[in-house]
């Protein structure tokens, strides 16, 4: 009969949690757990208790008073009646509206520069070289207050546009720039504007249509249609018929001067422009180098390749290069996008209304609840920065290597 | 062991708590200055001279507490504060005592958890254009473009004006005092309100003030006072009653050039004697000697002193008295008894 020997078998012995090196690391990954938890639960405490002492409770019934202020930009009607959750809403909007405006202008100039930057061209190179490091060595907030500055002390005053003034307006009078803000013309929608608009999204809709027609059809056949007049044709000429064929249902109403100021029009503030200027400015910096690592990692045999083959150099850039150094680009533009979206919040040194001007702002200071507001904001930050991550992170896993 | 732990914590927290809500008089002596919340910086209330030392209405209520607490009307740490921070500095214990053109009203007075402890400068929000632009009232501002400092209570005073005479204006919102002023005089905007006492102020900085006028229309009661955290009463009694000494000094006609020479023994009249502590024991009620109102006195000045230095219509500032005349003058101001 064949003994079985088992191994002998090991004890466990308290002091091997500190000796050996099995247990070692999850010992002091505990000790650290238990010590942030602790931390956590003192800073909470101290907080609840404080308050406590100052008399001070815990409560968003704030939220639905009658916020008493007025806003000067509003994407959604407020008026100082409304309460201050709505005044919150409506610093959400202008927030996301320049923080979204600002990504795709930033992701233009950054991209533009990042490129011009490993020009050839010596002057384009080093003025690139020039722009990216002036911008990125400086603070975002003296960029906002220069901007601004120029905004408003370079400008004309509105009363300079009246007769005899020194300004005048400027694309066929349709376009004032005051040291209040650009104004341009407004379109109105009237009955009818519906279907004009419906008419120009299916052209766009046919418009990528027919790029992935014309695409099939050259890797198919290699022949190549005319993409780019067919597109203009779809852009323009539906619109334009169903606009003359609905009886000219969108006019624009033109800015005029009125009393103290501009009436009509669209109003774009300084302090939009300022901070929206400044925070693309900004940002594109960062981006231009961004984009510029990307293509300097791909290697460059692919571009020798593609000139051996006789492909020109801007269709080298566009068909190879950049959608192989989009795969280094897109996680650090994430970051970038991020960045720019919770930078928006230096809107209050321009005075532009965004969300901490508002709810983090004046409601903090007409209803004395710091807390719950910042805490709102904490959140609102957070979760918008979560979803633009969400969102960047599915566009990255669509260019990224397709592994097989 | 994981909930001893945790108690401890908890005990630990809850003293640490305790301790941070100790008498402010107790942190003013162990630190030997006053730290005083003040404006940034507003012609003749509150602003560093130019040997960087602040100098002002406001700033004078400082160091007379410091001088009736402390024995030295020096002894003033000052922290500028915006209007939107002012509030929760003093809240969290950055600052001892507020003395920034801050209006008394009741859900500052109550849900803020601040104790306004008087008024030291009766004030209106009012409305400052320039003369050319042709404009004699406030209800003509139609259409108009307004600078506004936020955290205020001008800012929804300016929306309850313009909601009830139903007219329309733009606010920007600025920041600080400064920023206004700046934005103003490019003409971003072409209204500029705040309380009357700060558009004079704000004005008699301006290279051509008489190109500006301040429209008639007084639109809000904008009663400024020192305010202190509620619930430290003793604290607060000693604001509330150095500012009534400085008050009632006036009335009494005690100033810094006799205050030394009534105190020296008792006068004729009892008042004054109870006020000087050369009679009674009304300092010690207080937690303070009895020379406390004569240091406050000696160091600033009596009320009327104090605003014609700094803001009186001898100044740059040019304020009269108006309604911060003694009541005896038909102004509002009147010190409760010193007995």
């Amino acid at each position: 009969m064949a003994e079985a020997t088992d191994p002998p078998r090991e004890t466990f012995r308290l002091s091997q949690l500190l000796y050996d090196a099995r247990y070692r690391s999850m010992t002091i990954q505990v000790v650290a757990a238990i010590l942030i938890m602790l931390l956590l639960v003192e800073l909470v405490d101290n907080t609840v208790t404080n308050l406590a002492a100052l008399g001070k409770d815990i409560r968003f019934g704030f939220l639905w008073s009658t916020a008493g202020y007025d806003i000067n930009q509003q994407l959604i009607p407020f008026s100082s009646q409304d309460t201050h959750a709505r005044a919150a809403v409506v610093g959400i909007l202008n927030t996301l509206l320049v923080a979204f405006l600002g990504c795709i202008l930033a992701t233009v100039i950054g991209v533009l520069a990042g490129v011009l930057r490993l020009s050839k061209n010596w002057i384009v190179a080093r003025i690139m070289t020039f722009y990216v490091e002036a911008m990125r060595n400086t603070p975002l907030l003296i960029w906002i207050l220069i901007v601004f500055a120029v905004m408003t002390e370079a400008t004309p005053q509105p009363r300079e546009f009246r007769e005899g003034g020194g300004a005048s307006m400027i694309l066929w009078d349709s376009v004032a720039i005051s040291n209040r803000g650009v104004y341009i013309p407004r379109p109105i929608w009237e009955s009818g504007s519906g279907i004009v608009v419906a008419v120009f999204v299916l052209s766009i809709i046919g418009i990528f249509v027919l790029r992935s027609i014309a695409r099939k059809r050259q890797q198919a056949t290699g022949q190549q249609l005319p993409v780019l007049r067919l597109s203009l044709l779809i852009f323009f000429v539906p619109t334009l018929l169903a606009y003359f064929v609905m009886g000219r249902p969108v006019t624009l109403e033109l800015p005029e001067l009125g009393g103290f100021n501009f009436s009509g029009g669209l109003q774009i503030r300084n302090s939009f422009i300022a901070l929206w200027l400044a925070l693309s400015l900004y940002t594109s910096a960062f981006i231009a180098e961004i984009v510029r690592s990307g293509i300097l990692a791909i290697s460059k045999g692919q571009t020798e390749a593609a000139f051996a083959l006789g492909i020109q150099p801007n269709r080298t850039m566009q068909l190879i290069i950049l959608p192989q150094a989009l795969r280094v680009i897109i996680p650090p533009l994430i970051s970038q996008y991020l960045n720019l979206t919770k930078n928006s919040s230096l809107a209050i040194a321009v005075g532009y209304m965004d969300v901490r001007s508002t709810l983090g702002g004046i409601t903090i200071n007409q209803t004395g609840r710091e807390l719950e507001g910042m805490l709102l904001l904490g959140i609102f930050y957070l979760i918008t920065s979560l979803i633009i991550s969400a969102l960047m992170n599915l566009y990255n896993s669509s260019v990224k290597l397709k592994e097989r | 062991m994981n909930k001893k732990v945790f108690l401890g914590a908890l005990t630990v927290a809850g003293l640490a708590a305790g301790a941070a809500a100790a008498a402010t008089i107790d942190d003013v002596k162990a630190r030997g200055s006053l730290k005083c919340g003040s404006n940034e910086g507003l012609a003749g209330f509150a602003a560093p001279d130019a040997n960087g030392v602040w100098q002002g209405f406001d700033v004078s209520l400082c160091r007379a507490i410091a001088a009736a607490v402390l024995g030295d009307a020096q002894a003033v740490e000052f922290v500028p504060l915006t209007s939107q921070t002012r509030f929760t500095a003093l809240a969290a214990g950055e600052v001892d005592v507020l003395v920034r053109n801050s209006t008394w009203t009741f859900s500052r007075d109550t849900d803020l958890k601040l104790d306004f402890v008087g008024v030291n400068y009766y004030d209106g929000q009012g409305f400052m254009v320039r003369n050319d632009i042709g404009v004699s009232s406030a209800k003509e501002l139609d259409g108009t473009t307004v600078c506004i400092q936020t955290g205020t209570t001008t800012e929804l005073n300016l929306a309850d004006f313009f909601r009830t005479n139903n007219i329309s204006y733009e606010p920007v919102p600025v920041a600080t005092n400064a920023e206004g002023q700046q934005q103003y005089l490019a003409g971003a905007c072409d209204v500029y309100t705040t309380d009357v006492s700060g558009l004079a102020a704000t004005r008699a900085t301006f290279e051509n003030a008489s190109e500006h006028v301040i429209l008639p229309e007084i639109v809000s009661k904008e009663p400024l006072g020192p305010a202190v955290r509620h619930g430290d009463n003793d604290w607060g009694d000693i604001v509330r009653w150095t500012l009534n000494a400085l008050v009632a000094a006036e009335e009494y006609g005690v100033t810094s050039a006799n205050v030394m020479e009534l105190a020296a023994g008792p006068t004729a009249n009892p008042e004054i004697n109870r006020l000087l502590g050369t009679e009674g024991e009304l300092g010690a009620m207080i937690g303070l000697d009895k020379d406390w109102a004569v240091r406050a006195i000696a160091a600033v000045g009596n009320y009327g002193e104090v605003f014609e230095r700094n803001i009186g219509e001898a100044t740059p500032v040019g304020l009269a008295r108006g309604l911060n005349a003694q009541w005896t003058e038909g102004g509002l101001l009147y010190a409760p008894p010193f007995r």
